[in-house]
């Protein structure tokens, strides 16, 4: 709703009268003057408890006076700083802080201190015309758009009444001394004649600003904010907050476990913070997303393995002395997917009436339903106030239906996410009844975190998700939109309900997990993958797991098929890495311990074995997990592409502010992304690269 | 293209207007300058819209200008400094028009800038005019609303800025543009 304003906004921009300069510089001189004076009281208020501002504000005065030269602002300011003398002294008495009097709004009055010197100042500017920013004074200004009018009117009406035909406006006209040009009538009527006197239109529908056609009012004049207005950040995001995964130290914690993690939602919102200028916030960096973000040229599995497992060896970039593990997972692609039921369990809360929502959330399903074919069945639940069963199960080739569906969707009132959720999953069983034999169901929930399910104990929430995914129902969940982003609640969700959690911000992104990935995505190859590493102590003096911080597991969870992990989706990639110290090298930060029990020198020298990974992962519908055991030797070639990984790993432990990686610096980084770029087809690469650049200009 | 037009925006805007506010908070001379002459354009540029009036804006601006370094100690940076910002100079003008009981002086502000506008007759003027007449008429809720959505603040941010709802920020803007087109059909 507010790009139909967009152009509104420039014509006032462009419109409006711009600030005098000379009140605009003796408001600034002002505002210094206090800032220096609360500086002075300040430091005075440091140095004895006696109260002196008086000797302040002449110093302050004086201290201004030095600072001007201009003879109209030295005017101006003297007598605004008269009066602010004025002002000060009952205040005194009452030994107030003087900064908080200072302000000339609380003159009763209602006339700033400026105004009685600065009003003549302005006008005569306005008589000999000194102020260049004026429009109202501007002769060539005011005849600009005439001449547009002279110039191509016809060509241009046209256009402005194509706009206004194409959006179903009606443009607007402004009402005109000439009976010229009169409302609607552009886009009805064959354009007219030019006319010196046609009337500039306005279109509240369209927002086209148009001088009789299209030409938008941007004039570089008197913009009054030349900075850029970084948009405001509401702060009701919450990102998970885990540390940075230690140094161990083999000898003593020789075994490393987590669970794999195939989402990707941490490397949109980190690219949506940093093209917003801003840095992202530490806990939305999660390293092993950013770097399983990206595809590696990694071997496809043989036989009837559902992935295959790779292992390299490299030297570490960051610090001498210190290697890189590689441990790469390849998800097979099956020949033909399995027919899905869909279950789309869409926020239409009003904090989703925002063009990076709602609408974005329509244009990427849109996409997504040319990936879909006549065995999958898709329904739509809103929740919003009421829960509702927005579209019925309905075949993904019936397009106009389901198109129809998404369009009647409106953003409006509050979360009631509990009643959707349990809709959802009703419709889910009802189709996975009703529809084919060994389809995928998933519910997958669209929000931007305002997810106040009802269900007040998150743990419940999650116990619900758990049963219903054990149940064969899968969940996976789309962010949208920043700013009550509730990224936490997002990856727990996904998490427990064998799903991933993506955060689409673009159009390209939505492209990238629902049409390029959709297989990946809602097709599950391996559930329940945990990898376990045993380092070799002969070997490896200390070891560091680079990511994973949220999907860290317990040693004895690893055998155990109780408890949940992440799961592979067709052709996915997983990628995690370790740097690791070898015995004996200088960059060791931890000393061997003196009194340790005897120094273990185990089988390791002659197998030449790093360590010993250990996979488990469990075939979907089956309960008992198999197992995969693969030697890291540390002769192991580099990983294809790994270098991409590094530079990827290596970005993130800058943006998490690691000190692991010595002086490893974003020029670093850069460089070496750059050399590994490799293929990129998609470009997905080189975005990095700029978003590498982006954060060495916002950091310095 | 996407991120190499925002690229160009980011390097323009260097150094953030939080960072500028803490430094400021901190003594920072140079960045309090910086940051006062960005607070000064970014009020006068709504406070502008909101009146309509030149005079008041100036005026406006200058009071919060002079009363930053004092307000500034009360930034805990929970906010964005523009929302902040936002917020205080809604309720600067709104405390300003209750001591003018002004209500009626903020409309006026747009008359009689209207009729110096009509002074200088030309094509120009009566684009813009059309606007300041419109929004004229429109009550302080609404144009207090539309003046936010106008500098490019989002909805989301306004309900913030203004502490009502998101959705009575929505339905204010799209009672505005119902209001502003009622007018222009009239005129039609």
């Amino acid at each position: 709703m507010s790009d139909d304003l967009d152009d509104l906004k420039r014509a006032f921009d462009a419109g409006l009268p711009g600030p005098d300069p000379d009140k605009r510089a003796a408001a600034i001189a002002l505002a210094m003057k206090n800032f220096d004076r609360a500086q002075e009281t300040a430091d005075l208020a440091r140095q004895t408890s006696e109260p002196t501002e008086k000797a302040g504000i002449f110093r302050g005065a004086k201290l201004m006076f030095a600072k001007i030269s201009n003879r109209g602002l030295l005017t101006a300011t003297t007598a605004i700083a008269a009066v602010a003398m004025v002002a000060l002294i009952p205040v005194l008495q009452d030994s107030q802080p003087p900064e908080v009097t200072l302000i000339p709004a609380n003159k009763p009055e209602g006339k700033p201190a400026a105004d009685p010197v600065a009003q003549p100042d302005a006008k005569l500017d306005d008589s000999v015309a000194l102020a260049p920013k004026q429009p109202p004074l501007e002769p060539e200004v005011l005849a600009e758009p005439l001449d547009l009018a002279f110039d191509a009117p016809v060509v241009m009406n046209r256009r402005a009444a194509d706009a206004g035909a194409a959006k179903v406006g009606r443009p607007m006209v402004a009402p005109s001394p000439q009976p010229m040009a009169p409302a609607g009538a552009s886009q009805m009527r064959a354009p007219a004649p030019a006319s010196p006197g046609a009337a500039p239109s306005v279109s509240l529908e369209t927002g086209v600003f148009n001088f009789e056609g299209g030409v938008p009012a941007t004039r570089p004049l008197p913009i009054p904010v030349p900075d850029q207005i970084v948009r405001p950040d509401p702060d009701t995001e919450a990102f998970p907050d885990a540390e940075d995964n230690p140094i161990k130290v083999t000898a003593e914690a020789p075994v490393s476990t987590f669970s794999i993690d195939v989402d990707t939602a941490s490397w949109s919102m980190i690219r949506n913070s940093l093209s917003r200028g801003m840095l992202p916030p530490e806990g939305a960096v999660r390293i092993e997303e950013m770097v399983n973000y990206f595809s590696y040229d990694y071997p496809a599995p043989e036989g009837d393995a559902p992935f295959a497992t790779h292992v390299g060896v490299s030297d570490s970039p960051w610090m001498d002395g210190t290697q890189i593990v590689h441990i790469g997972l390849q998800g097979m692609l099956p020949d033909e997917r399995p027919p899905m039921n869909l279950v789309f369990l869409i926020d239409t809360s009003g904090s989703m009436n925002n063009p990076t929502k709602l609408p974005l959330l329509k244009q990427s399903f849109r996409l997504m339903l040319g990936q879909l074919g006549e065995n999958d069945t898709i329904a739509i639940v809103t929740y919003a106030g009421s829960a509702g069963l927005a579209l019925e199960p309905t075949k993904a080739t019936e397009r106009d239906t389901i198109l129809a569906a998404l369009e009647s969707m409106h953003a409006g009132g509050s979360t009631a996410g509990q009643a959707g959720l349990q809709q959802a999953y009703a419709t889910a069983a009802k189709m996975a009844k009703d529809g084919e034999e060994g389809a995928v169901s998933r519910v997958i929930l669209a929000t931007d975190g305002d997810f106040n399910v009802g269900i007040s104990d998150p743990d419940a929430l999650k116990e619900f998700i758990a049963d219903k995914r054990d149940e064969g129902t899968y969940l996976s969940v789309l962010g949208f939109g920043r700013g009550n982003l509730d990224d936490a609640t997002m990856q727990a969700l996904a998490q427990t309900g064998n799903g991933i959690a993506s955060y689409i911000d673009t159009l390209a992104e939505a492209q990238k997990v629902l049409v390029d990935q959709l297989t990946g995505a809602l097709v599950p190859i391996a559930n329940d993958v945990k990898i376990q590493v045993e380092w070799n102590p002969a070997l490896v003096a200390e070891y560091r797991l680079i990511g994973y911080e949220t999907r860290a597991l317990k040693r004895e969870d690893f055998n155990n098929d109780k408890v949940d992990a992440g799961e592979i989706g067709a052709g996915h990639q997983v990628t995690a890495i370790y740097a690791i110290t070898p015995v004996g090298s200088p960059a060791r930060m931890t000393d061997p311990l003196r009194y340790a029990a005897g120094d273990a020198q185990p089988v390791a020298d002659e197998t030449g074995e790093l360590g010993f990974l250990r996979l488990r992962y469990k075939t979907p519908g089956e309960d008992t997990s198999k197992l995969i055991e693969t030697p890291i030797n540390a002769d192991a070639a580099p990983l294809a592409e790994g270098n991409w990984a590094l530079a990827i790993a290596g970005f993130g432990q800058i943006l998490r502010g690691s000190d692991l990686i010595g002086d490893w610096s974003m020029g670093d980084a850069i460089a070496l992304a750059q050399a590994s770029k490799g293929d990129d087809p998609f470009g997905y690469r080189q975005e990095a690269i700029t978003l590498m650049r982006l954060t060495e200009s916002l950091k310095n | 293209m996407r991120i190499g037009l925002r690229l160009t925006h980011v390097m323009r805007m260097e150094v953030s207007d939080e960072s500028l506010a803490r430094a400021a908070a901190d003594g920072d001379r140079q960045s309090f300058a910086l940051l006062v002459g960005r607070v000064y354009d970014r009020v006068y540029g709504y406070a502008v819209k909101l009146t309509g009036s030149r005079t008041e804006a100036e005026d406006l601006a200058q009071d919060i200008c002079a009363a930053l370094p004092a307000k500034l100690k009360s930034y805990r940076g929970e906010a964005k400094l523009t929302t902040w910002l936002y917020r205080i100079t809604v309720n600067a003008a709104r405390d300003r028009f209750r001591r003018h009981s002004t209500h009626a002086r903020a409309a006026d502000g747009w008359g009689d800038w209207e009729l110096a506008r009509r002074a200088e007759i030309s094509e120009t003027a009566e684009r813009i005019d059309w606007l300041m007449e419109a929004m004229k008429r429109l009550t302080v809720d609404l144009r207090e609303t539309l003046a936010l959505v106008l500098d490019g603040v989002t909805h989301a941010e306004a309900a913030q800025i203004l502490e009502v709802s998101e959705g009575t920020v929505s339905w204010r803007i799209s009672e505005a543009k119902k209001k502003l087109k009622a007018m222009q059909e009239a005129e039609a």
